[in-house]
């Protein structure tokens, strides 16, 4: 009725390419923006913004970053654990080395850096695909961690092999260390999400991102109308790698402020955030929201409901959180293949026929 | 959409749980995942007691105990979330049973006025009280372990350990790091060479390290592990005859679990340890009374007397001492989080206290300050008997070498204190 795109008059080009053409989304859009930054911050908690939508929105930096790798150019990537370590020691190492440059810079900086790291590994990706692939990036996973195991000066020749971050302000204001508020760091990580969305959902509307595509699609096709696989394969691994790097500075510094890279970025984050993409959709920058979501909050809820709520003891609740959370992927998968995105996309394509559909 | 509504239903649930007005303690607890052989006994141990304080005593001057419990499963993001929805509930002391977890805590402790204790892990300088306000690391901690192991050495070879080879294998985390400082240290002093052997998170694949074992052939072997790698590394050390009497493992690798699945070929597997081990002391008879038998235990209620219950046992113990010099400092039986970290500065543990809550020889007599979160360090050696399936001490409570150590904690902790701008100082 309302979610149409008739009657919704553009008479300028740029209203015409808009990410939002229809009026209701963009409202949506803007109502989403409105509550996360004016009305969040305002009512958070500690417990909120730590268990909830600090890993949250971390992990949606990383599924994006990881959506336009394998989900927009097709190359399987396992290495994301690998990738975060290489955002989390590159802040550390930065921010312990400058530490009068501001926090918000050494993280793009870290971003950068693993960019340069991912191109590096990427290089295979101009031989290889699919499975070929995944394996040599799970060598980058394993390289990494132990390659920041074994190399004391990552971690300042610390005894313990830790990284812990020291406090940095922002405009005054903590982001990192022991006394920050939580509407400070639920702010700080949100201006990088949002930054982060915007830029990776307008590059993969444009040039690059339809280059990304027609690799996905058919490499040799691709080649043959012109797109250079070389520059859009390792552009992918750059922009990608950067997405996560970034996600991993945070993830260490705002989030968790002191990490050991075995356990923090080992194997099962790859897979964590594998699958986030997978269930959120692959292609699609909503898919990596929706995907984070449901991996990050879904185990919390329903440690809530079953310990708090019915008091089941904690092992046979992290036990059958489990086989709840995997049995709903599975589910799902079955369900819809391709993913909450296509669920939602679908909703949307129902709107747009309500009342009268065909 | 969908994440509104289960944003939305998690507020209700944290809403809808309960304020207390009792004494709380949280059990970071792992009953899953890896190390969950390891973190049971611990857990039920914990449990139990304050079951048993609840039930024989009406729990703690006349306050009843809260026990939280919040499922970690040894991961570090997991172990935030819990810490996050306990603090505001009251949580006196929190004692997390992991190395990694305890890092990422200290600065959050710190900051939010509670107490953690981290009895025989952690962070090794944390002792050093007047940087680590907030962090307690009594009776003993990583280095003492890693001294009275090579004290054991020193007293076995006559006083002198130069020329001998001595392995460290570790699990290859914070946790098995630890004591590579001290042994470097003391390799200096006593003369011996130091080789190391790093296993990685799980620990199930060791064939290589053995393998490097067999070929150098070391005197000695020390191990840092926890969780499953315990268990292979001791198979792994029957398979290729190391002798069990040469083979040291720090507390957290000395328990029942590590050594059964190897049989009779384990005899003899030695482990330092801090506290008395067994079930022969008077309080297990109420255990058995108040909790046991009253269908109270925690878990399956099976590992009464395994060495890891023993160990959460004498943890709870600890906090309920800590608990109870609170009160009698704050002169309140209700005390607040900063009462509690004023009672653990002024915790003294002696015999008769001990004889008094049926626990005699349990553990060392010690006492705490607050320059001193960490006693005076003394552990002893425990030894496997395969033939009778139990653990016994074959040493007293010695102490390690605080001359080495105290200059190693002084320099980490000064190190911890430049870093974050912490200004020493009780």
């Amino acid at each position: 009725m309302f979610y149409r795109e008739a009657g919704d008059f553009k008479t300028t080009y740029t209203d015409d390419n808009q990410t939002f053409p229809i009026k209701f989304d963009r409202y949506r859009y803007y109502a989403v923006l409105f509550f996360a930054f004016l009305i969040v911050p305002f009512v958070i908690n500690d417990y909120w913004v730590n268990a909830v939508f600090m890993p949250f929105l971390i992990y949606a930096i990383a599924a994006i970053g990881l959506n336009i790798l394998v989900g927009y150019c097709g190359q399987v990537s396992l290495g994301t654990g690998g990738f975060m370590a290489v955002g989390a020691y590159a802040v550390y190492k930065l921010m312990t080395g400058f530490p009068e440059v501001s926090i918000f810079i050494h993280i793009l900086l870290a971003g950068g850096v693993t960019a340069m790291v991912g191109v590096a590994f990427g290089l295979p990706s101009l031989r290889i695909k699919g499975f070929y692939l995944a394996v040599a990036t799970l060598a980058a996973q394993f390289f990494l961690v132990w390659l920041f195991n074994k190399v004391p000066w990552f971690y300042n020749y610390s005894a313990s092999g830790q990284i812990s971050a020291p406090e940095r302000t922002v405009l005054g204001i903590a982001v990192t260390g022991p006394n920050t508020s939580a509407w400070a760091t639920y702010l700080f990580c949100l201006v990088f999400v949002t930054i982060c969305a915007i830029i990776a959902r307008n590059l993969t509307r444009g040039t690059t991102g339809r280059k990304w595509m027609a690799i996905r699609d058919m490499d040799i096709a691709a080649e043959i109308i012109g797109v250079d696989p070389l520059k859009s394969k390792l552009s992918a691994f750059a922009v990608s790698s950067f997405f996560i790097g970034v996600s991993g500075a945070l993830f260490f510094s705002v989030y968790l402020g002191a990490v050991e890279v075995g356990e923090a970025f080992g194997i099962n984050k790859s897979f964590l955030v594998l699958f986030m993409i997978i269930i959120g959709g692959l292609g699609s920058i909503f898919g990596s929201f929706a995907g984070a979501a449901f991996l990050v909050l879904l185990p919390v809820l329903l440690k809530n409901v079953l310990v708090g709520m019915l008091g089941w003891p904690t092992d046979l609740a992290a036990h059958l959180e489990f086989m709840i959370v995997g049995a709903l992927i599975i589910i799902f998968l079955i369900a819809e293949p391709h993913g909450l995105a296509q669920l939602w996309r679908v909703a949307k394509e129902k709107l747009r026929l309500w009342p009268f559909p065909h | 959409m969908k994440t509104k509504l289960i944003t939305a239903a998690v507020a209700a649930m944290v809403a809808a749980s309960p304020a207390v007005a009792e004494l709380t303690f949280t059990s970071l607890s792992y009953r899953t995942g890896p190390y969950a052989a390891n973190g049971i006994p611990f857990a039920d141990g914990y449990a139990d007691y304050f079951t048993l304080l609840n039930e024989r005593d009406g729990g703690i001057g006349g306050e009843m105990v809260n026990l939280l419990e919040c499922e970690t499963g040894y991961n570090t993001e997991k172990g935030v979330e819990c810490y996050e929805s306990t603090k505001d509930q009251g949580t006196l002391v929190y004692q997390p049973l992991s190395t990694g977890i305890t890092y990422q805590l200290i600065p959050k402790v710190t900051a939010d006025g509670i107490a953690m204790h981290t009895m025989g892990y952690g962070r090794t300088s944390a002792k050093n009280g007047s940087v680590f306000s907030n962090v307690f690391n009594y009776p003993a901690n990583y280095w003492d372990g890693a001294s009275v192991a090579i004290n054991h050495l020193v007293d076995l070879n006559g006083g002198d350990l130069k020329g001998k080879k001595v392995a460290l294998i570790y699990h290859n985390s914070a946790y098995g790091k630890e004591p590579i400082r001290t042994l470097e240290e003391l390799s200096a002093k006593h003369g011996y060479d130091l080789s190391l052997l790093a296993v990685d998170h799980p620990g199930q694949e060791q064939k290589s390290q053995w393998l490097q074992i067999r070929r150098e052939r070391p005197d000695y072997v020390i191990m840092w592990g926890w969780g499953v790698m315990n268990q292979v590394a001791i198979q792994e050390a029957v398979n290729i005859r190391f002798p069990m009497e040469n083979f040291i493992g720090v507390w957290w690798s000395g328990s029942e679990n590590d050594v059964k699945p190897a049989g009779d070929a384990a005899n003899g597997y030695k482990a330092v340890t801090f506290h008395n081990v067994g079930s022969d002391f008077p309080i297990f008879d109420d255990i058995q009374k108040y909790v046991v038998d009253a269908g109270k235990a925690a878990g399956a209620g099976d590992q009464v007397g395994s060495v890891l219950y023993n160990r959460g046992l004498y943890a709870a113990y600890l906090a309920h001492m800590a608990a109870e010099k609170a009160q009698e400092i704050s002169g309140n039986a209700n005390i607040s989080q900063a009462d509690m970290i004023k009672g653990m500065e002024a915790l003294e543990i002696t015999q008769p206290l001990m004889d008094k809550h049926g626990l005699a020889g349990f553990g060392p007599e010690f006492s705490v300050s607050c320059e001193n979160h960490g006693g005076p360090g003394l552990g002893a050696v425990q030894q496997w008997d395969a033939g009778a399936g139990e653990w016994s001490l074959i040493s007293g409570f010695e102490p390690s070498d605080g001359e080495v150590i105290d200059a190693l904690i002084k320099e980490d902790s000064e190190a911890y204190a430049a870093e974050n701008n912490i200004t020493p100082g009780c």
